[in-house]
């Protein structure tokens, strides 16, 4: 198979744009942690770095709402927001669009997606990009999530698209890595913004190192009312983790950082896979 | 009079340099085209970021408006409290306030250090 890399990691704007405000010891330790991920990923050699956002209306809006969409471009430009606000430069950022498109062609055998040939970055893919590929390297596949405007898919449609990923991935000759990016609880971007529910988002940072599929997917805990309730509406970009336990086919993963950084307005996460394990 | 629009307007103006240049010449002139009521178009002149968060603004949408217009993070925060405050509860949508109006969420570190990138 040609999967090398799985991970998932925060990408709160915040994380960048507001780096002054947070405690620097804290901050600290979790940006040696985001790019040790990031030389992890690089020393995986992949061909392309398949980014799973849940986007934030920079491409897609309530009038024609993909639930699963992939990009087929060579280029990227992003991010769409004020740069000086985010704190991250305007740029092109490569893709590849031969390896996209027979990457959405063999998706396509398993879940019903969209695909776009425009795509403008925001910091869900942003952020993480400039931790892991500071360089901007490696061309990059973007994936979104809905996890914006409801109705969404449900957890059990998000399962499927990562197993259609999983077998894209085994069926190309290409190194492929996929990073889900988001979450886990949150209230971003309202007046409730810092709130994190730390048990919570351990809880179910558990059930994604374990790769439990039944307890990732549990309607009890995780319908949308219920994460709604107790994880707030950023608590639905839960479905670009689970995509990405999916596609790891039962690997057992790792979390390497996971604390609440308020003024970032999330538990700063980084955790990976173990391909080895599967 | 909708939601919607509002949203839509936003949205449009978020992602395209080119209305951002013509909303900044004459506000007024670029929403035109959108079916908006008198308190949706005031508030979007303005800005008026309370209001349009008190309207129901999906928050990702509307914190790049404010973005936009320079205003800062634990003012965009402040402005929505205050919109809640002198408007009463987000009317519709996801982005609804589950914290007090005085609570604060997320206090502030300040550093001397310079950012990430």
């Amino acid at each position: 198979m040609s999967l090398v890399f799985a991970g998932v990691c925060s990408h709160a704007p915040g994380i960048t744009g507001r780096a002054h405000m947070a405690d620097p010891d804290v901050r600290d330790r979790f940006y040696d942690a985001f790019r040790q991920m990031g030389d992890d990923l690089r020393a995986a050699r992949p061909d392309a770095v398949v980014i799973i956002a849940a986007e934030h209306f920079a491409n897609f809006f309530m009038n024609n709402m993909p639930s699963f969409a992939i990009g087929m471009a060579n280029s990227y430009e992003g991010p769409i927001e004020d740069p000086g606000w985010l704190g991250i430069g305007r740029r092109q950022v490569p893709g590849n669009r031969d390896i996209s498109q027979r990457f959405i062609t063999e998706v396509m055998k398993g879940s019903d997606i969209a695909y776009a040939e425009e795509w403008k970055f925001d910091h869900g893919i942003m952020v993480p990009l400039n931790f892991l590929t500071p360089d901007y390297d490696i061309p990059v596949i973007p994936v979104n999530i809905n996890c914006q405007g409801p109705p969404l898919a449900p957890l059990e449609r998000a399962w499927a698209f990562g197993e259609s990923m999983r077998g894209a991935c085994e069926a190309m000759p290409e190194r492929i890595a996929i990073i889900g990016t988001g979450g886990i609880s949150h209230w971003p971007a309202t007046p409730d913004s810092g709130k994190i529910n730390e048990e919570w988002d351990l809880e179910f940072m558990d059930r994604w190192c374990r790769n439990d599929k039944a307890a990732l997917l549990d309607d009890d805990s995780y319908n949308d009312l219920k994460v709604y309730a107790d994880a707030g509406q950023g608590g639905f970009e839960i479905r670009t983790y689970l995509t990405v336990s999916a596609a790891a086919g039962g690997a057992q993963g790792v979390v390497h950082f996971c604390e609440p950084i308020p003024i970032f307005a999330v538990s700063c996460t980084v955790a990976t896979y173990d391909l080895a394990t599967v | 009079m909708t939601l919607y629009a509002v949203q839509k307007f936003l949205y449009e103006l978020n992602r395209t340099p080119a209305l951002q240049t013509a909303y900044e010449e004459d506000r007024h002139a670029v929403l035109e085209p959108f079916d908006l009521s008198e308190e949706e178009t005031s508030a979007l002149v303005e800005p008026d970021i309370g209001k349009l968060f008190h309207l129901g603004v999906n928050g990702q949408i509307l914190m790049h408006f404010a973005a936009f217009h320079q205003i800062e993070w634990q003012d965009y925060l402040q402005r929505m409290r205050d919109g809640i405050a002198n408007y009463g509860p987000v009317r519709e949508g996801v982005y609804a306030m589950t914290t007090g109006l005085d609570d604060v969420v997320a206090p502030v570190q300040q550093s001397s250090e310079g950012s990430a990138s």
